[in-house]
């Protein structure tokens, strides 16, 4: 038993926004088969993501923090929106813990959309099925690329490293090993739905500074 | 949430239709047991049309919800775990159930099956029976299906369920009364006694679910979203968009004011009106009346099933802060 995730460290991440262009360029474009990819400014837009960094303002200035919130499908151990499925298309692997859609057999309903509490899925308006974070599956297995590179896109192109890609069942391994010492947590624990993703918290870092003595010049 | 009109219009038709059919069957049932009064046939024919028609049309409504409808077939798949799938077998057997029944009405053929002590046993009385079991457990279907939305508090409650039951039950049987008394038919009496306990109850149960409602303190907010102990949080950026389907499918888009006057209409048009005017209809025996409280009942029900969706707060709102 694994269960691939991401672990995404709040700390680190600076909101650039290339996990969320990464993500489009390997899961689109539209004219290549990949998800909508028209009018992104519109007020409803037809395009998908599967990935958004938000932005929030943390306490009450000037005792305040940014912190940019990137957030895709969670993974959960235990996904709400797989039991709702009338339909079977969506599931969740056994052998690495992926939650997927099945395109053939999705009728888009919407109603794993609804039974998710944080809102990771999105329906492509012209393939007309429900879409999510695949977590790049056809990309982690795929033996033509080097190892190295065998990681969901938007790992591979954090400029900060804030995102972590692994098997958090594997006790030894390094998302593991980033949970257990950093205070890994879940979003929304209240839902019974075990995310695999984690977020690593916020932390005060503080420089301390010696001043020189004089006498020593 | 962000009422879907194909939804809204699904379930109050079906609602009334699984009303109506329960009703005309009462009505066998109780010549059945002795009551030496029963529905004209025409009426019972007309009325298992109607019933027919009904869910047709909530099945029609509902493909719009669909991306891709010609997969619906798809949908029957998944019944062990998805009260969707659920619905949607129980729905089309319903249909067929009435179908049949309705063609005994039709063709005149009801032959007598077996005769327990006394009482002759017809086809129709058992095709409806089962008939009617679908009826009751589509009602369960179709709530249970928000229901199981555990992370919806506004919906995750039994009430969901009796407020589905009451409401179709309350409209069915209002349709009922009008048709009776269009037929003159003995039982317009009952029906209009009946339709009047199940409008005070479908308000009684309503009106509790509103209280509930307006009660629920939110188990999730933007702290346990983003994990922040801080309380105060601010949203500066939604991501990269103008708007998304996040911005478009949780929030129902209205101003305070109609959800407001939503819920003060639904009250008055789904219970308060259809009270006074079945009684009217009743004592002045006039079909038109009840007509218009079938026609006012029904807008009331639109109301209602609009205000069920928007008045439900969906958790992934608090990463839209505004």
């Amino acid at each position: 038993m694994s269960q691939l995730a991401l672990v995404i460290d709040l700390n680190v991440c600076v909101g650039c926004n290339a996990c969320v262009t990464s993500c489009r360029e390997w899961n689109g474009p539209e004219s290549k088969g990949g998800v909508s990819d028209q009018k992104s400014h519109h007020k409803l837009p037809m395009d998908t993501f599967f990935n958004q960094v938000q932005t929030y303002e943390v306490g009450t200035y000037p005792k305040c923090e940014t912190v940019h919130f990137p957030k895709s499908c969670l993974h959960c151990e235990d996904p709400p929106c797989v039991p709702v499925c009338p339909t079977g298309a969506s599931y969740k692997r056994k052998e690495d813990g992926i939650v997927l859609v099945d395109y053939e057999k999705c009728i888009a309903c919407s109603y794993c959309s609804w039974a998710c509490p944080y809102g990771v899925r999105e329906p492509d308006p012209h393939q007309k099925v429900m879409t999510k974070c695949t977590l790049c599956v056809d990309r982690i297995y795929d033996k033509s690329l080097l190892e190295e590179q065998r990681k969901p896109a938007c790992v591979l192109a954090c400029p900060s490293g804030a995102r972590l890609f692994g098997d958090i069942k594997d006790s030894n391994s390094e998302v593991s090993k980033a949970i257990d010492e950093r205070g890994g947590y879940q979003l929304m624990p209240e839902c019974g739905t075990r995310p695999a993703n984690h977020y690593l918290p916020r932390r005060h870092n503080k420089a301390y500074v010696i001043e020189e003595s004089d006498e020593s010049l | 949430m962000k009422p879907a009109f194909s939804v809204i219009f699904l379930t109050t038709l079906i609602g009334v239709g699984q009303g109506l059919f329960l009703a005309l069957y009462t009505g066998e049932v109780f010549s059945f047991a002795g009551g030496n009064q029963s529905n004209p046939p025409q009426m019972m024919l007309v009325g298992a049309l109607l019933v027919f028609v009904l869910m047709v049309l909530g099945v029609f409504a509902s493909t719009f919800h669909l991306g891709r409808p010609e997969r619906a077939w798809r949908a029957a798949t998944q019944w062990r775990t998805s009260w969707l799938s659920r619905e949607v077998i129980v729905l089309p057997a319903f249909i067929v159930m009435v179908a049949l029944w309705g063609g005994g009405f039709l063709f005149d053929n009801n032959p007598i099956l077996s005769v327990l002590g006394g009482l002759e046993i017809r086809l129709s009385f058992v095709v409806g029976l089962i008939a009617a079991f679908f009826a009751l457990f589509l009602y369960v279907c179709t709530a249970m299906i928000y229901v199981a939305i555990k992370c919806i508090q506004e919906w995750a409650s039994p009430l969901t369920v009796i407020n589905y039951l009451l409401l179709g039950l309350a409209s069915g049987f209002t349709l009922a009364t009008a048709l009776a008394s269009y037929f003159q038919s003995l039982l317009t009496v009952d029906y209009a006694v009946l339709s009047i306990i199940f409008i005070v109850a479908a308000a009684g149960s309503r009106f509790f679910s509103l209280c509930r409602n307006a009660q629920i303190k939110p188990k999730l907010s933007a702290g346990t979203a983003l994990g922040t102990r801080h309380l105060q949080i601010r949203q500066i950026s939604q991501g990269v968009r103008r708007g998304s389907f996040n911005t478009s499918e949780f929030f129902h888009h209205a101003s305070q004011n109609f959800f407001l006057w939503t819920k003060f209409f639904f009250l008055i048009a789904t219970f308060v009106l259809p009270f006074f005017l079945v009684i009217f209809g009743w004592i002045g025996d006039s079909t038109l009346i009840l007509i218009a409280a079938v026609l006012i009942q029904y807008m009331g029900l639109l109301a209602e099933r609009w205000f069920f969706f928007a008045e439900a707060n969906h958790p992934q709102n608090n990463y839209y802060q505004g």
